[in-house]
């Protein structure tokens, strides 16, 4: 009997003794937790995909709430919505963003772009760029092997029967993980309303260029004189857009002058199919 | 005799289909494009510009600091240009000068012999063989001044002539045993000089009975040369596992062969360097082996360098119409090409030309963690955890952990594996990818 009632003692006076610790610690180290950040959580949308730049969802909460980042637009799979959400919580101005979806600046279907050689090696671009930049006479266009689409975690990519990564728009989070995959850098995160694009990287010289590929940019100039000064330029044979908007103003004229149609309308990509 | 080796390392179908072909010697091409950079280091600096008249043995490019070589004119006549050319082995295209050969084949200085050039001092033969531009000719292609002449805290005991020659279907090196046995222990002689080494070996793999008959009544005549035969095996003729092989000793990790007292060099270069001090000759031709099913005129041939392809098989006898792999070196670790364009450079062993039926192609599946690349690996690394922290991008960690840069890229792995894995492309895109981050 005794040896019951001591050890009951023993225990109670245990738990008393530990809950006094906890309670004391629990004061002293107490942290002082921003509550914005479990509710900024609970508005993004816990992809952890990266797109604000921070290593996770976590990451912009907390800088968001620690005022380190003032743009409550930065979540890209979150869009219009969240952005509000979150412009609320921190109490920012809301700023009605643009959906941005990326896109492939070449065009180099298996139709269009000449193979010089048969490529029998590693089926990844970044090691086929390596290996004498691909089996493509363009060194500079797609290399059809896919790692943006392998990098998607939207599955907003695929590739397509004509060799080339195809984007789905309403999936597209604009997040840039296939942007950094791409060992040519060929895509870009781009505003979902622009219209016409160059759908060229390639900075040979025109002949060369059209020697391995229908639609490349062959660096005629023809289209600089149709936009409005300053709006495009040439720049080592290739066109470059400076300013969309004004662009996009006489997108049928600029496109309707291009001889091998490497600037074109996006919707001529919009109606591709779907897997 | 006892045949030595080392561990691992594989058995592919040898192939030597043209050991009994002997060198024949090609014409000059009408167009003839020696590239800059043909060795192991810094590319040479062009010596002259468009429109110069060269003769035959001229520097045309000098070298460029201390690992590079000098580059000379393989024939005479006019430099029409230096462009940008495809290169077999660079992964990349790299300048050229062109050279249009006026046919006269004219010398620059008449290759004649030197008074006592068996007498020469360590510095005049290091100093021939820089002015030469003798480079390891065995493949890949380092200054050979530089590997003979040792810092002054190494010595080298050991000099090993390498004419194992265990790629498959080459056999340039063993026509030179057997057609040239005596240059090759002169130059093996002159190295020996240059070093100071005590003893030379002259290693040739079991499977060239015909070059071990001719080297074994020459080498009588040559004091403490000593002729080693090897079990013939891939990769013998690698510069480590052919010192364990010979002398059991081990090249430390990210050391060289001078750390345990060796110097390894290939039996073409032992006759590039004997010519270049003997005669004063430039390095401007060297034999090679044209084979595979592809090629009508298979043999052996001694090529000027920036030669293209395209007029090696022209000149040879064309190849049949199917051929879809042409590959620089041999087919374990040589270079497939996307274009006969590429010229011969100086680290141009051979030409294979390859059908649909020998060239196949295989699927890549995933690694089923076999364990066969690693008992095959003669470095004694594991190429399966390799290729799995490449693909995953973590360079160093390969690096610190796997032995990244202890690769060799001998292939041996690759031939083995069930998967059909491409270790030896992943391996060189992770150590491209270490270059570029460090």
């Amino acid at each position: 009997m005794n040896t019951i009632i001591i050890s009951l003692l023993l225990t109670l006076a245990l738990g008393l003794l530990s809950g006094l610790f906890l309670m004391i610690s629990f004061k002293k180290f107490y942290v002082q937790e921003d509550p914005r950040v479990e509710m900024l959580l609970e508005a993004l949308p816990g992809a952890n995909c990266g797109a604000c730049g921070y290593s996770g969802c976590v990451g912009y909460a907390e800088a968001l709430a620690g005022g380190k980042e003032t743009n409550a637009a930065k979540c890209g799979p979150g869009g219009q919505e969240v952005a509000d959400k979150v412009a609320h919580i921190i109490g920012l101005d809301t700023v009605s963003i643009v959906k941005r979806v990326a896109k492939v600046m070449c065009n180099g279907t298996k139709e269009n772009a000449v193979r010089r050689s048969d490529y029998d090696g590693v089926k990844s671009c970044r090691v086929a760029d390596f290996t004498l930049k691909g089996d493509r006479g363009c060194v500079y266009g797609c290399l059809g092997f896919g790692d943006c689409v392998n990098v998607c975690q939207f599955g907003a990519m695929f590739m397509g029967d004509d060799g080339l990564p195809h984007i789905i728009n309403e999936k597209c989070t604009a997040c840039g993980k296939c942007v950094e995959a791409c060992p040519h850098d060929l895509i870009e995160l781009v505003p979902l309303d622009r219209k016409v694009f160059v759908f060229c990287k390639n900075l040979d010289r025109g002949p060369v260029a059209k020697s391995y590929c229908k639609v490349a940019c062959i660096g005629c100039g023809l289209c600089v004189k149709q936009a409005p000064e300053g709006a495009m330029k040439l720049e080592k044979n290739l066109v470059i857009i400076v300013d969309a908007e004004k662009v996009d103003e006489v997108a049928d004229k600029v496109v309707g002058v291009c001889p091998t149609k490497a600037i074109a309308l996006d919707e001529k990509f919009a109606e591709v199919k779907t897997v | 005799m006892a045949k030595s080796t080392f561990k691992g390392g594989v058995h592919p179908p040898y192939c030597k289909y043209t050991t009994g072909k002997g060198i024949e010697k090609l014409p000059v091409p009408a167009t003839l494009y020696v590239p800059l950079s043909q060795h192991t280091g810094k590319p040479a600096k062009p010596l002259v510009k468009r429109g110069d008249e060269v003769k035959k043995g001229q520097k045309i490019a000098d070298a460029d600091g201390y690992i590079s070589a000098c580059i000379h004119a393989p024939t005479s006549g006019k430099v029409r240009t230096i462009i940008d050319h495809p290169h077999p082995v660079l992964l990349m295209s790299d300048f050229a000068i062109v050279i249009e050969p006026d046919g006269k084949d004219e010398w620059f200085e008449e290759p004649l012999e030197r008074v006592n050039w068996q007498e020469s001092s360590p510095e005049e033969i290091v100093n021939a063989v820089k002015e030469a531009g003798v480079v390891g000719l065995g493949g890949a292609a380092f200054p050979t001044h530089v590997k003979i002449s040792p810092p002054k805290d190494k010595s080298i005991d050991t000099v090993i002539i390498n004419g194992a020659e265990c790629e498959p279907f080459l056999t340039a090196d063993d026509r030179i045993l057997q057609e040239r046995a005596k240059d090759v222990l002169w130059g093996a002689f002159l190295i020996k000089r240059a070093v100071g080494a005590s003893r030379v070996f002259i290693a040739v793999e079991d499977n060239k009975p015909l070059a071990i008959g001719k080297v074994s009544d020459v080498i009588k005549e040559f004091p403490s040369f000593e002729l080693k035969v090897v079990k013939t095996k891939y990769p013998e003729g690698a510069e480590k596992q052919l010192i364990k092989a010979l002398t059991d000793r081990e090249v430390p990790r990210g050391g060289l062969p001078m750390d345990v007292n060796c110097l390894v060099q290939n039996v073409q270069t032992a006759v590039a360097i004997y010519e270049a001090v003997r005669f004063g000759k430039p390095l401007i031709e060297r034999v090679l082996t044209l084979s595979g099913d592809g090629a009508r005129g298979a043999g052996n041939y001694l090529v000027r360098i920036g030669t293209r392809f395209l007029d090696v098989v022209e000149m040879t006898g064309d190849m049949s119409d199917d051929v879809i792999k042409v590959i620089n070196g041999g087919p374990m670790m040589g270079i497939s090409q996307y274009t006969l364009e590429v010229p011969v450079i100086k680290g141009t062993s051979g030409i294979l030309l390859f059908t649909q039926k020998t060239a196949r192609r295989f699927e890549e599946y995933t690694c089923i963690r076999c364990s066969k690349c690693v008992d095959v690996c003669p470095m004694g690394l594991l190429p399966l955890m390799l290729v799995d922290y490449i693909k995953a991008g973590r360079f160093t960690e390969a690096k610190e952990k796997y032995g990244l840069s202890d690769c060799m890229e001998c292939g041996c792995c690759a031939f083995v594996c069930p998967s059909k894995i491409n270790h030896v492309q992943w391996v060189k895109f992770g150590k491209q990818e270490l270059r570029r981050s460090s």
